[in-house]
């Protein structure tokens, strides 16, 4: 499957992506050292950095501090950030609970990288320029949306800025409009699949030839079902919006990993435990320096994603290490339908109905190609009514409670009191059966 | 077997039941026995009356959207699980219950529910194996009066 | 009212603006004279060659600018009569995006940008802001929905080509937007009218004073709003509010914008030439005389459009602005000549609603479309009479049926809507044409 031969002549966007390793390193330990100097503007980092001098070798960078998502938090609204306020160019935002969001400013030079990044990667997936790509992502405070709009642009293709959701408005560009490619998630590419074939409109009418896919973690097996039934090329990438957006990573014609943009990213994979770098090509918690960014910065973040990172050349000719698809995060966040998603938001949620927030648990289950997650709420005392009117008004109510904090719809069921299993210790709030292994044959 | 039940739309505004009481007193029709659903803005009747011919014309006269459905009828023993029996008949052949309420009356010794299921017939069948009455409009009317 | 220091400065950005008549004149005549023989030689599109030929008319009558109401008329079925490309004027590959807005029934019109299309939207948004007495100074907040309708993604490259900080927060989630505005230093929003009120009426119930705020500039579009609205926005957050106007038939917002004079709405004429008709005769209107605008664009490649009927009722004000931009200004938009209804911004046709209606069960039943505005926000109820294909006597039946319906039309003008469902004949009649639409909005 892997091996698929891709139905284009690979084309490299830009040369950078092929430095020589040892070039790559001499980059790299420049813009790091640059990157460090940036990064003291940084009350944070300042006061971290003191003691460290300039590095000469990339084996120096272990011994920098980590940053994590709550140093990140910590530093609301801008502590972050390296630049001075009127060189903001734009500002966007990674999700979290309300107040505790992470916002990421960008200088108009990152704004420059950033649609840099997204090309390379488009192009490696077959975007040439003159195509016209349908990008299902939601745009706004999300980088999704923006990082590919802005990449396309920069590669010379056409956007169509179809955003999120209403799939059948979808449909109706994908079989009038007539796309080249589409951006989304995996997921919402086989809800796609899954309504053409339920319409009885075949592929073919189509003219669509590549995918372009990230945000959420899929399988090959999803990967296989995709092409089949859209009769394209699929891609994957990958990025976060604390590090840039989407960008970070992404596979080339021979998708075999994804190959890091190392000289604007420094990638470590640790032991999330010990926190020591485990051995190339074994699986860890990916952390990243960026080493060209102005707005904000960051040393060793720990990216809380698993992955694997393999050294080995790649025969299309990027340099960069390829990382393996991520598989699972070291945290208790959910990605639902590419969205990010913390248990503590669904608390909140529940807050704003109840001083004291009910019992509860998430389950993410994928009837069909989109993800659905259901809250199941426990009834405390109070909560109850012999109205059928003012129970159908708390459901609604906690549904929309929830959309507002997280930003998606979830489904909820009121369940009786006691009804939910209790543990011992740390409650275990989510359940994911999204990814169940079929038994093999 | 299966007795007919009329259902009406009634959007949630004061005086809406006695109308259709009204309407049905005036056309000589008696109601044997009633439920009422309610959601945020309308509700829906459940009637079960002697003539539902005559009841559901009159109704769509007077301009009500009636909608005509077969339930059951079934006796249930009037002691602690005496439905507890009938719904385990139920569970036992997959059948679900869309919905159900009680008769006003006693049958004998016995109480008498309405039910709605997703597959009467196989409903009718199973209770019938297990000796659980389910009775006809005839019989009900009857018991009236 | 705030401080709004730039209100009188002269910003190099807009120096179109004040270019003496007759040269704007002039330029105006030559790129007329262009767009016509460009739209009548198109090898892509035939319409405006069919219809000049029909009129009799050639390009080379075109020969002052009153000659323009000699050319014939486009209107919005062309769009959709020729969906999706029947009106591109350039190759695909040229074209560097897509947008588009809703139909008046079920499909799209959509509209093509080259790239050149799109530095002169950025420009014509650029001088918007600018009117709006905004620079590179400015951290600009926009609300507007992204995606294909054309408020986000215009004030979006509007805000970036002038310099400014842009938070793209886009619609909903109005803690948040409150929460970005407060923590960023926000100085300028983009967004409804409507959507506006709605953030400051939440504002004021989490008990933050929008007037202690750095915000001082609104950029309110989209969809007709009034003096009275005007001033309640002023009075209540300190903030000058600022009406904009476009449509993407033509570009998207930028076709017109206030200045600090906020009396009248300039229309930027080098790029959009502007014209008031009576919609009964046709007949062009002096200036100064109420009618319908009609619009032609001067620098549009990829659709260019000649004699555009907006169905927008307006004047063209014949006084020159005291801000002296030579530019002429429109009257603001209060009511259409069709039966348009503009829903949080989105436009919406009653025909639009009947499709997706009569998508459930192939029947139509009685239904009536009721707007009302609640805490600044637009609501749609559609209230439906049950018919007995439509009535089923479990709940759950019905509540399903009820979820069809908000979503059927959800997919067609992407609004939620609530959908209640009525007795049979409750729904008042009407002799002839029924009135579908009861708007207690009150703009």
């Amino acid at each position: 499957m892997k091996n698929r031969k891709a139905p284009f002549e690979d084309r490299i966007f830009d040369l950078d992506e092929c430095l020589p390793r040892e070039r790559l390193a001499a980059l790299q330990i420049d813009r790091l050292n640059r990157t460090l100097d940036r990064a003291r503007h940084v009350p944070f980092y300042a006061d971290r950095l003191k003691r460290v001098g300039a590095i000469k070798s990339l084996d120096d960078v272990k011994r920098l501090p980590l940053t994590t998502k709550l140093d990140l938090r910590g530093g609301y609204p801008l502590d972050f950030m390296a630049i001075r306020r009127d060189e903001i160019a734009r500002i966007h935002g990674s999700s979290g609970t309300t107040g505790k969001m992470t916002f990421v400013p960008y200088s108009r030079r990152d704004m420059e990288s950033w649609r840099n990044l997204c090309a390379r990667f488009l192009s490696a997936g077959g975007l040439r320029p003159g195509h016209l790509v349908q990008i299902c992502f939601g745009y706004g405070l999300f980088t999704g949306g923006f990082g590919l709009h802005y990449g396309v642009e920069h590669l010379g293709a056409a956007v169509i800025p179809a955003g999120a959701g209403n799939s059948e408005r979808q449909l109706a560009i994908l079989r009038d409009i007539k796309p080249d490619a589409v951006v989304c998630t995996p997921g919402y590419a086989l809800n796609l699949a899954e309504i053409l074939q339920a319409e009885g409109v075949d592929p073919s009418e189509l003219n669509v030839k590549f995918g372009f896919f990230g945000s959420e973690p899929w399988t090959d097996e999803m990967r296989a079902r995709i092409e089949d039934e859209l009769g394209i090329f699929a891609t994957d990438n990958y990025g976060l919006s604390e590090v840039i957006g989407p960008g970070v990573s992404g596979e080339c014609p021979w998708r075999d990993g994804m190959h890091v943009s190392e000289d604007h990213f420094l990638v470590e994979c640790i032991d999330p435990e010990t926190l020591e770098p485990v051995a190339p090509g074994e699986k860890g918690e990916l952390v990243i320096t960026t080493l060209a960014k102005e707005g904000m910065p960051v040393i060793r973040y720990r990216t809380r994603d698993i992955s694997s990172l393999d050294p080995e050349p790649c025969p299309c000719g990027r340099t960069g290490v390829r990382m393996s698809r991520v598989t699972g995060r070291s945290d208790d966040m959910m990605i639902i339908r590419g969205v990010n998603v913390y248990p503590t938001q669904i608390e909140e949620a529940l807050l704003r109905i109840r001083e004291a927030a009910p019992h509860y648990e998430v389950e993410l289950t994928r009837p069909g190609a989109l993800d659905v997650a259901t809250v199941r709420v426990e009834m405390l005392p109070g909560m109850f009514s012999a109205s059928m009117k003012e129970m159908v008004e708390l459901r609604e109510r906690i549904m929309s409670a929830i959309s507002s904090v997280t930003g998606i719809r979830m489904e909820v069921e009121l369940v009786a009191p006691q009804s939910l299993q209790r543990f011992l210790g740390k409650a275990k709030r989510v359940t994911d059966l999204r990814f169940k292994e079929e038994p093999k044959p | 077997m299966k007795i007919r039940q009329i259902a009406i739309f009634m959007e949630n505004k004061p005086g809406h039941i006695m109308g259709i009481c009204r309407i049905l007193a005036d056309a000589g029709i008696s109601i044997t026995t009633l439920s009422l659903a309610d959601t945020q803005q309308y509700g829906i009747l459940r009637l079960i009356v002697n003539q539902w011919e005559k009841a559901a014309e009159t109704l769509e006269k007077a301009g009500y959207v009636v909608n005509i459905t077969e339930v059951l009828a079934v006796e249930v023993e009037d002691k602690p699980g005496g439905l507890l029996q009938v719904l385990e008949i139920i569970r036992s052949g997959d059948i679900n219950v869309e919905y159900m309420y009680a008769f006003t009356f006693r049958h004998g010794e016995k109480a008498v529910m309405v039910f709605r299921f997703n597959d009467p017939d196989k409903a009718i069948e199973l209770l019938a194996k297990s000796r659980v009455k389910v009775l006809d409009g005839v019989a009900l009317f009857k018991e009236m009066h | 009212m705030k401080e709004n220091a730039s209100d009188k400065v002269f910003n190099p950005a807009s120096a179109t603006d004040y270019v003496p008549l007759p040269q704007l004149r002039g330029l105006q005549l030559e790129r007329l004279k262009r767009a016509v023989a460009g739209a009548y030689r198109n090898q892509r599109c035939g319409l405006f060659k069919k219809r000049m030929d029909e009129s009799g008319v050639k390009p080379e009558d075109v020969q002052s600018l009153d000659d323009i109401r000699r050319l014939p008329f486009s209107v919005k079925t062309d769009l959709r009569d020729t969906y999706p490309y029947g009106m591109f004027a350039v190759p695909q590959r040229e074209v560097v995006r897509l947008q588009a807005s809703s139909g008046t029934t079920g499909k799209p019109i959509v509209v093509g940008y080259t790239k050149n299309d799109i530095a002169v939207w950025s420009d014509a948004m650029l001088r918007s802001m600018s009117a709006a007495g905004l620079s590179s100074e400015d951290v600009i907040q926009v609300s507007y929905g992204y995606g294909l309708f054309t408020g986000g993604l215009g004030a979006h490259y509007g805000g970036e080509t002038l310099g400014a900080t842009v938070i793209p927060t886009s619609g909903g989630n109005t803690e948040r937007q409150i929460m970005v505005m407060q923590d960023f230093g926000v100085t300028a929003i983009c967004c409804t009218p409507s959507y506006f009120i709605h953030i400051s009426e939440k504002a004021a119930e989490m008990g933050i004073d929008l007037k202690a705020l750095a915000l001082r500039a609104g950029v309110f579009g989209a969809e007709p709003w009034s003096e009275a609205m005007r001033h309640r926005i002023q009075e209540d957050t300190g903030i000058k509010a600022y009406d904009i106007y476009g449509l993407t038939e033509i570009i998207g917002p930028g076709v017109a914008m206030e200045c600090a004079e906020q009396s009248g709405l300039h229309v930027f004429e080098d790029y959009f030439y502007p014209e008031v008709i009576d919609p009964g005769t046709l007949e062009p209107l002096p200036d100064g005389e109420e009618g319908e605008l009609v619009l032609t664009t001067l620098a549009k490649e990829a659709i260019p459009m000649i004699r555009y009927r907006t169905r927008d009722i307006t004047a063209i004000m014949p006084e020159r602005c005291a801000c002296g931009r030579s530019v002429r200004r429109i009257r603001r938009i209060g009511r259409r000549s069709d039966d348009m209804m503009i829903i949080r911004g989105v436009n919406v046709y009653p025909s639009q609603i009947e499709a997706a209606v009569l998508k459930i069960k192939g029947l139509l039943p009685h239904y009536e479309i009721i707007l009302t505005r609640e805490g600044g926000l637009d609501h749609m109820e559609i209230k439906v009479e049950v018919t007995p294909a439509l009535f089923d006597d479990r709940i759950r039946a019905v509540e399903s049926l009820q979820q069809q319906i908000a979503h059927a039309v959800f997919s067609t003008v992407g609004i939620h809507a609530k959908v209640t469902l009525a007795e049979s004949k409750s729904i008042a009649r009407s002799e002839g044409k029924a009135k579908r639409i009861i708007d207690r909005r009150g703009i």
